[in-house]
């Protein structure tokens, strides 16, 4: 271990007391509301990689532990496509401005090109390929994609179906409008915007989210 | 990308003692370039270390589950409203008590990236997010001051027509690109902070620094700071408060204009208003000037039509931003005449 992973590991040793001045403060003198960010996962301490250095990571990916060693820089959809043969996550711009990669992480849907591997660590990862039932039953997002004829070249489709997914658990899919507006993240290069509308509000039916 | 060390830390200071502990001395350099800098949701700067112009050595990761149930929280009180800085956009965006009584807040959050990113993005990388100055972005484009000091900056006579018409000078004209950040300005908001010499709390208008002659240094910050949370101060004006964001489409786009407007009407005149320009100025933008224009009037075309007139009375438009004036100037007024009738 370099000098400085020994130095980390000391101070995650220690017990942490010390909160913020600001922190303490703030909890003396505020009604804490609600806790708004649900936690996320199972806590995954101890990552830590140096420059140039492989990281090994045991990411939780469709309900199945996948032991990888990988460089450091990889980012998540390239763990998935290139290391683990998911490739229906796809890579549109690599930069955050299609939304083709959209994976979900624990429960929320997340652009998996700008999540580095060793970021999703310990969390939940759901693709396209783990949204079909165990006995590969479709999901009724996909069932209605296909009915309502949601794709043209079908490259997008699945960033679009499982950020579909999550529009509607979230429940911004009451109108048309609104479906628009939180799927606005996916751009559909055949623009069948149309049909992915159509499909989106009936597959809200069939997921009991009407 | 360049490869880099990665350690995730599990408390605010434990990613203050980890960055001092490797970083000694990064404020000389440009801030994109800081040997050490923290990760949040990666979505400004996984973005940038893949396209090289940010090739930090290390990263502390302030994501992790600890981390984020210590300075995530939003919390209201009659003194005003608390942020995490490690609270996500989309929790503050769909927050009841911010959507009530800040929906400036909210809608300035909402009205951003996209619903993957703002899932993904904290609020305290949201406010230090970098522009996206094409120059800036694209390293074949040599001269840009912003990330290679003293180069020169190709926008200047370039196409500039995403720059900024306010608070640039001849060194740098990047637009800061953020729509959060104005409604914290409009509203008087705060900011905490940890470093290795323990907390301090600035004001947010602080925060930020006009290029002037050093654009590559951005913000107040000192080296190895960690942002922990905003303060917002409960006021006559929170409530009567929205974000008009003008952009080139509909959805999931920066903003070609926006205004963040807060007003304390009474009888039917201002007693006060707040109001910041996003999308315009190379920093959150207050325009105070404006503001006090309307003070004791009525809110109607002509005061709100000469308080947009007074917040653009210095702009410097360029080559191809021009139409960046008109569109502010009636982007205000509209913000202005909407929150004025809101119902509250
Ligand atoms: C396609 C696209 C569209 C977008 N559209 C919009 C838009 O319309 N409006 C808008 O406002 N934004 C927009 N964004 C920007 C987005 O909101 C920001 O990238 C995001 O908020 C940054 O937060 P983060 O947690 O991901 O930051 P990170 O990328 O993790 O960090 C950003 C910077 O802040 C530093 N940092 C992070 N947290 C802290 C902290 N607590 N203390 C000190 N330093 C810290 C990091 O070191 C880094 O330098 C868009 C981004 C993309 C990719
Ligand atoms: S405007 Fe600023 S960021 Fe853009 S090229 Fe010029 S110096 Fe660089
Ligand atoms: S590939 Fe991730 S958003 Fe385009
Ligand atoms: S179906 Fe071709 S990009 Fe959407």
């Amino acid at each position: 271990m370099t000098q400085f992973l020994k130095y980390v590991a000391g101070i995650q040793r220690r017990q942490m007391l010390y909160g913020t001045a600001a922190t303490l403060a703030f909890l003396l003198v505020s009604r804490v509301v609600v806790a708004r960010q649900k936690p996320v996962g199972k806590a995954a301490g101890g990552i830590a990689h140096e420059a140039g250095d492989k990281v090994d990571l045991v990411l939780d990916i469709n309900g199945q532990e996948r032991h990888l060693s990988l460089d450091g820089r990889t980012s998540l959809l390239d763990a998935l496509r290139d290391h683990l043969d998911l490739t229906g996550s796809k890579k549109g711009c690599d930069h955050g401005q299609c939304g083709a990669c959209t994976v979900h992480v624990d429960g929320r849907r997340v652009l998996s090109c700008l999540t580095l591997a060793s970021m999703a660590s310990g969390k939940k990862i759901t693709t396209i390929e783990g949204l079909a039932g165990p006995d590969g039953g479709l999901h009724p997002m996909q069932a209605a994609f296909i009915e309502h004829d949601a794709f043209q070249c079908g490259y997008c489709t699945p960033g679009q179906i499982m950020s579909a997914v999550a529009c509607v658990e979230e429940g911004h899919a009451d109108d048309a409008a609104e479906i628009r507006e939180y799927m606005s993240g996916n751009i559909c290069r055949c623009a069948a915007y149309p049909n992915i509308v159509a499909a989106i509000e009936h597959a809200k039916v069939a997921m009991g989210r009407a | 990308m360049q490869p880099f060390a990665y350690t995730r830390a599990h408390s605010v200071k434990e990613a203050v003692e980890i960055i001092h502990a490797t970083d000694k001395a990064p404020g000389s350099k440009a801030e994109g370039d800081a040997q050490t800098q923290f990760i949040a949701g990666g979505t400004t700067l996984i973005d940038l270390m893949k396209l090289h112009v940010v090739n930090p050595a290390r990263l502390v990761d302030i994501g992790s589950i600890e981390a984020q149930r210590e300075w995530s929280s939003v919390t209201a009180d009659k003194h005003g409203l608390h942020l995490g800085a490690m609270a996500s956009m989309a929790a503050v965006a769909e927050d009841k008590d911010v959507l009530r009584d800040y929906p400036v807040i909210a809608q300035s959050l909402q009205l951003a990236a996209s619903a993957q990113l703002r899932n993904m993005a904290s609020l305290g990388g949201n406010v230090l997010q970098r522009t996206r100055c094409p120059y800036f972005r694209d390293v074949s484009f040599t001269a840009c001051n912003k990330r290679n000091p003293g180069s020169g900056c190709d926008a200047l006579h370039g196409v500039n027509r995403q720059h900024a018409v306010l608070g640039g000078s001849d060194a740098c004209i990047a637009t800061y690109p953020g729509d959060f950040a104005q409604s914290l300005i409009a509203l008087d908001a705060s900011v905490h902070v940890a470093g290795a010499k323990g907390t301090r709390t600035f004001p947010f208008a602080e925060l930020h620094r006009q290029p002037a002659e050093t654009p590559h240094v951005e913000t107040t910050l000192r080296p190895g700071e960690l942002i922990t949370g905003f303060i917002v101060p409960a006021a006559p004006w929170t409530r009567r408060s929205a974000y008009l964001k003008i952009r080139d489409r509909a959805s999931y786009a920066f903003a070609l204009a926006s205004a963040a407007v807060a007003l304390d009407m009474a009888d039917g005149r201002v007693r006060q208003a707040r109001i910041a320009l996003g999308g315009l100025a190379t920093v959150p933008w207050r325009a105070k000037d404006a503001e006090a224009s309307l003070a004791g009037k009525p809110l109607d075309e002509r005061s709100a039509a000469e308080a947009a007139e007074i917040a653009f009375s210095q702009a410097n438009p360029r080559e191809y931003n021009a139409f960046k004036v008109k569109l502010g100037k009636e982007t205000l007024t509209r913000a202005l005449l909407h929150v004025a009738t809101m119902e509250i």
